[in-house]
């Protein structure tokens, strides 16, 4: 069995598209590993009102946290320098106004960058919609970090989403624990492939037919 | 001078309608008008539509906190982008309400931060690119500005907002912990009447301008949380203390090292 790239490898990968002085948005899961690679100079935004947040608390160290910032899953937060507050409306004004990256989870990116990672089980009840639908609208661009397949060797990067959509054509770069794939209006095109990984191998576990960048390589950190 | 004092909670509640309509913030488990929200549970108030940012179970004892999920059986409709949390089954705690009648509708944050201040300002409505070919546009009209396709929202008028703040003069001037901040000061202003619990109510004069976030204008009841009481220092301590145990947050609401 080949081996695929750790949940850690694949925050680090997707940190290395930061650059110092960019304001970024986090996404619950995967997308918070990112948090501990990125360079120094990025600035991270919470939906939850906060810009330039420091780490997160950690359970032992509680009792000297201010535990009146919060993140966008209700995590608390150390305060960092050059730190803003603000309430919802300039926050997702500042979401919408294309200053943010955001750093996504995904269930399924289409082929036309259609995302959903919101819902799967179909009706209102069967997911949280947060920030997700509003970050994927108005980012700067749009990064996804999410399993290649499902747990079952399914596609996610697919043809047509069927899981309930959180915007459409919106993706710009898909980091996976096998690959990263630019969306192009051309189509979805491979650029890296994991250590150990042929560009054959990854389209068999791809739905949609990818191109393959005349540039391509495996991931490095 | 108009009195905006409330000595206790279920006075400041007592007038509550049947049938309204109850803007109050959540972020997680501390962030929330814990005391307002245990109030009107007492109170029993029936057919509540509540409007909130995260709709999640209680999952502690009721003198630890009073998240707006207490009032499930008092209600007939939720408005929220976030229901539930993903990990534990997301909206799956409301099937059984849903199923004996309650409306749940979902909707992105900005949308609801978008349509709170289009109720403020008594504005007819919005068009909103977000949510453009998902759930959120089912039942809705669309419409095309400009070769864009966008839904119309309507505003968001909230009867009461219940709001959670650190200091109030008693003018109503309000400031806020941290970015608990949040939905509420648009809360305030689109509601017909904002009650707020505070930390500590001060005298006039003592709040600085340049540090008021909700004006006192938009402010009609002030009630100061009391030693013992929900959403002070030492119960939100204790409540992050808990949090630190139970297995199944505990590695979804704090750090890693690397």
């Amino acid at each position: 069995m080949k081996q695929r790239l750790e949940r850690e490898v694949i925050g680090m990968r997707a940190a290395k598209e930061l650059q110092p002085g960019d304001c970024v948005n986090l996404g619950f899961g995967l997308p918070t590993i990112c948090a501990l690679y990125v360079p120094e100079g990025v600035r991270f935004q919470t939906e939850a009102g906060l810009l330039g947040y420091g780490r997160l608390v950690m359970a032992d160290e509680v009792e000297k946290a201010d535990w009146h910032y919060i993140d966008a899953s209700g995590r608390f937060c150390t305060p960092g320098e050059g730190m803003a507050i603000f309430d919802v409306v300039t926050s997702f004004i500042m979401i919408r106004s294309g200053r943010l990256i955001s750093v996504m989870g995904g269930f399924q990116v289409s082929e036309k960058g259609d995302l959903a990672n919101w819902n799967t089980g179909g009706d209102a009840l069967g997911g949280t919609i947060g920030g997700a639908m509003d970050l994927a609208v108005g980012g700067k661009r749009v990064i996804i970090t999410m399993d290649h397949n499902t747990k079952d060797g399914g596609y996610r990067i697919v043809k047509e989403c069927t899981y309930p959509l959180t915007a459409s054509k919106c993706v710009d770069l898909i980091v996976t624990d096998l690959a990263v794939i630019e969306v192009t209006p051309e189509g979805l095109m491979l650029k890296e492939v994991a250590p150990g990984w042929t560009a054959e191998e990854v389209q068999e576990l791809t739905e949609p037919q990818l191109i393959i960048a005349p540039d391509l390589k495996e991931i490095e950190l | 001078m108009l009195n905006k004092i409330f000595d206790s909670f279920d006075e400041a509640v007592a007038d509550i309608p049947d049938g309204a309509v109850i803007a109050v913030e959540c972020w997680g488990y501390p962030a929330t008008a814990h005391n307002l929200i245990a109030a009107l549970k007492r109170k029993g108030t029936k057919d509540l539509t509540v409007i909130t940012h995260t709709f999640i179970p209680q999952v502690f004892s009721e003198d630890l906190a009073a998240l707006p999920s207490l009032l499930l059986p008092q209600m007939k409709k939720l408005i929220s982008p976030i229901v539930g949390i993903m990990r534990l089954g997301a909206g799956g705690f409301l099937r059984e309400y849903v199923e004996k009648g309650m409306e749940v509708e979902v909707m992105g944050h900005g949308t609801l931060a978008a349509r709170l201040y289009a109720g403020a300002a008594g504005l007819g409505g919005i068009y909103d690119p977000v949510g453009v070919g998902t759930i959120v546009e089912e039942g809705k009209e669309k419409r095309v500005i400009n070769g864009k396709e966008y839904i119309f929202q309507e505003p968001l008028k909230p009867d009461y907002a219940f709001l959670s703040g650190r200091q109030a003069d008693k003018l109503g001037n309000l400031t806020y912990r941290g970015n608990y901040r949040s939905d509420q000061p648009m809360m305030a202003m689109a509601a017909k009447t904002a009650i707020v619990e505070v930390e500590k109510i001060v005298e006039v004069g003592e709040i600085d301008p340049e540090h008021v976030v909700t004006p006192g204008i938009f402010i009609d009841r002030i009630v100061e949380i009391p030693g013992d009481g929900l959403g002070t220092p030492e119960k939100g301590a204790a409540l992050i203390q808990q949090l630190t145990q139970l297995e199944s947050v505990r590695d979804l609401l704090f750090g890693k090292t690397k």
